[in-house]
């Protein structure tokens, strides 16, 4: 067998894998380590202290006008919820499908999921002006009235789309950790042994319990699912349920989802090129996984790519002068660098992963999910901002440009995104243990066990390793 | 006051997944009754070698999302149509379709919420508790499968039964838990 095609390269024990993995965790942060967080933790507090001038000061701090009320901070929404829905698909929808592939990567994915969600919450809660009224979006009880929350409006959906899907991100994530943190937990001592043990809530690992936990792990992906589709489908209604042209549209649920994975894989992708090289784990992140994801690059590329020409073409079949208007003004107005660079960034430069070679190639690879994040950011701009800017009556066209303090929240986000990753992979084993053990037991599966001890022989005959 | 409780149990520490099964279903079919197998990842075919019963856990789920939809729908008719109904553009008070994602997010929230709770409960783990109930041997998270077998009269002779299964430790477990 190729080495290249195997999720675990070797042919490690389960020694091996619980040593290999942990090794980050149990060692001091190195010199890399250090050099990132620090650049994270000053880029979170530039953005924490732009947030609180926001706060103090208002949102007139930014560049929004009368014609553009969402600029910056709707764009940045709608792409950090759209990052997060790569590790729902890779945990979730591949679990249902069994792709064993999706084994080593699904922790990081999970995780990236979470903090991607926790940055998309931080931009609608402080476009609000006033944050601290933020809880007026639950329906409660209150002596306004009782003044209740609008339940036909597409935002206030949105709010309890996020709260779910952060909700259920973060117990299935959690629900994952709990046998991990019971190997660090029989592994560490002192202090770090108490906090394994709490964190992994007395798991024994009886066989009982590991097979109902299994079946809560299929549950939890069989509800996450649904739940991914739904939860940008509804983040599209935000835009769709309007009048606007060039929101107003029925394509935008699943061109939004499809978006939504494409420039999650493509952050998985620059997350995990670099997570694999600093920790060490070529090992079970092999150059099958990355070959993989630019695979679901290339296909979600193409259809993003295929969505854009239904629109447009839509947009010119419909007869509707404002939305003609609109699209010709995306690609040839005053933004009209922002469309190409997103059509260069999304369409043209997937193409090259119909390579094998250019899929095996980890810094194309890296540079190649850059431009795919700069290219979905600029597809949300495009689609928020250039929208507004000229809708139906040119006496109230405007132009938007951010102010500096906008842009700063914006790297602000980036800073509270890696600062958190920085800090899992620290805590938490970006790889799960039982997981990979589950990989290694089939991948291995007819070459350690001997007739004597094989219950049946049709498992010895099964072939060598798991391919997808 | 409580009430102080041991089984004593034989331990079984072998260093691979399929010996593990194949001792299981042997002692089984030799009528010994196994209590517990503990192993560091879900071994598949060790629940049919121990003949356990398929997890009920999906009840939980199912109650769960049917309580999201109650709590949903009914939150949103008694609110917008009932308690305090605001007129918005002329639309319906009782829009069904406006109703859908709301319903459908709460449904999914608390089946998510029901299962793992179930799974908490049902497997007895502690919140922020941070002993395992039962731990008979240390590296059962790393790479040792370790089988309980009951002693129940007497009969089970480990050391005839050491070397077959090729164990690399036997040993005896008593566990202990109260009963208040």
């Amino acid at each position: 067998m190729a080495t290249s095609d195997c999720l675990i390269s070797g042919e490690p024990s389960y020694e091996d894998v619980t040593r290999e993995i942990a090794a980050p965790l149990e060692r001091r942060a190195t010199a890399k380590w250090w050099i990132a967080f620090a650049i994270a933790a000053s880029l979170l507090t530039l953005g924490a202290v732009l947030v609180g001038l926001t706060v103090a000061r208002g949102i007139g701090l930014w560049g929004l006008n009368k014609t553009v009320g969402w600029g910056f901070a709707i764009t940045n929404f709608v792409f950090w919820v759209g990052i997060g829905h790569a590790g729902t698909l890779i945990s979730a929808i591949l679990l249902l499908f069994r792709q064993r592939w999706r084994t080593s990567i699904a922790r990081a994915a999970e995780a990236m999921t979470i903090f991607a969600v926790m940055c998309a919450g931080l931009f609608p809660l402080i476009h609000m002006g006033r944050p601290w009224l933020a809880f007026w979006v639950m329906p409660y009880p209150n002596t306004r009235g009782p003044l209740w929350v609008n339940f036909r409006s597409a935002l206030l959906w949105d709010v309890f789309a996020i709260s779910t899907y952060f909700l259920v991100s973060f117990l299935f994530w959690y629900v994952g950790l709990i046998p991990d943190f019971a190997t660090l937990r029989d592994r560490m001592s002192g202090w770090r042994k108490r906090l394994y043990g709490w964190l992994s809530w007395g798991w024994d690992g009886s066989a009982v319990s590991w097979q109902r936990y299994e079946k809560v792990s299929l549950l939890l992906a069989g509800l996450a699912t649904p739940l991914v589709v739904s939860v940008h489908t509804i983040v599209s209604f935000d835009f769709a349920t309007s009048l606007i042209p060039g929101w107003h549209t029925t394509i935008f649920p699943p061109y939004f989802v499809t978006g939504a994975v494409f420039s999650g894989f493509a952050m998985v992708l620059t997350l995990l090129i670099v997570t694999r090289h600093v920790l060490h784990l070529e090992r079970y992140i092999t150059a099958k996984h990355l070959d993989t994801m630019a695979k679901v690059l290339l296909t979600t590329g193409l259809i993003v790519g295929f969505a854009y020409a239904t629109e447009t073409f839509l947009a010119w079949y419909s007869g509707n002068p404002y939305e003609q208007f609109t699209f010709a003004n995306r690609a040839f107005g005053p933004y009209a660098f922002g469309y190409w660079l997103m059509v260069s960034c999304n369409v043209v430069v997937p193409q090259v992963f119909w390579f094998e070679r250019a899929r095996r190639n980890v810094p194309l690879l890296f540079v190649a999910s850059i431009f795919v994040n700069i290219g979905m950011w600029l597809e949300r701009f495009n689609i928020v901002v250039i929208s507004l800017s000229r809708d139906f009556l040119p006496s109230s066209w405007s132009h938007y440009v951010p102010s500096l303090v906008e842009v700063g929240i914006f790297a602000g986000s980036f800073g509270l995104f890696f600062t958190c990753y920085l800090l899992f992979v620290r805590i938490a084993p970006v790889v799960s243990f039982h997981e990979v053990k589950t990989t290694l037991f089939e991948q291995t599966h007819g070459r350690t066990s001997d007739p004597a001890s094989t219950t049946t022989a049709s498992r010895a005959e099964r072939p060598e390793g798991v391919h997808v | 006051m409580s009430e102080r409780h041991t089984r004593r149990l034989h331990t079984l520490v072998v260093d691979d997944a399929d010996r593990a099964v194949a001792a299981v279903s042997s002692l089984r079919s030799e009528g010994y009754h196994i209590y517990d197998v503990h192993t560091p990842f879900p071994v598949h075919g060790m629940s049919e070698a121990m003949g356990l019963r398929e997890s009920r856990v999906s009840i939980a789920t199912l109650a769960g999302a049917g309580v999201g939809v109650l709590a949903g729908l009914g939150l949103q008719i008694w609110t917008s149509a009932w308690d305090w109904p605001l007129n918005i553009g002329g639309k319906s008070d009782l829009a069904f379709p406006a109703l859908v994602p709301v319903t459908f997010e709460l449904a999914i929230l608390a089946a998510a919420i029901a299962t793992v709770a179930a799974l908490v409960i049902r497997s007895r783990l502690c919140p922020l508790g941070h002993t395992p109930r039962t731990q008979p041997h240390q590296a059962v998270s790393d790479n040792r499968f370790v089988i309980l077998v009951e002693e129940t009269d007497g009969e089970f002779d480990p050391k005839a039964f050491w070397a077959r299964v090729r164990a690399l430790e036997i040993d005896e477990y008593t566990e202990a838990w109260r009963v208040s």
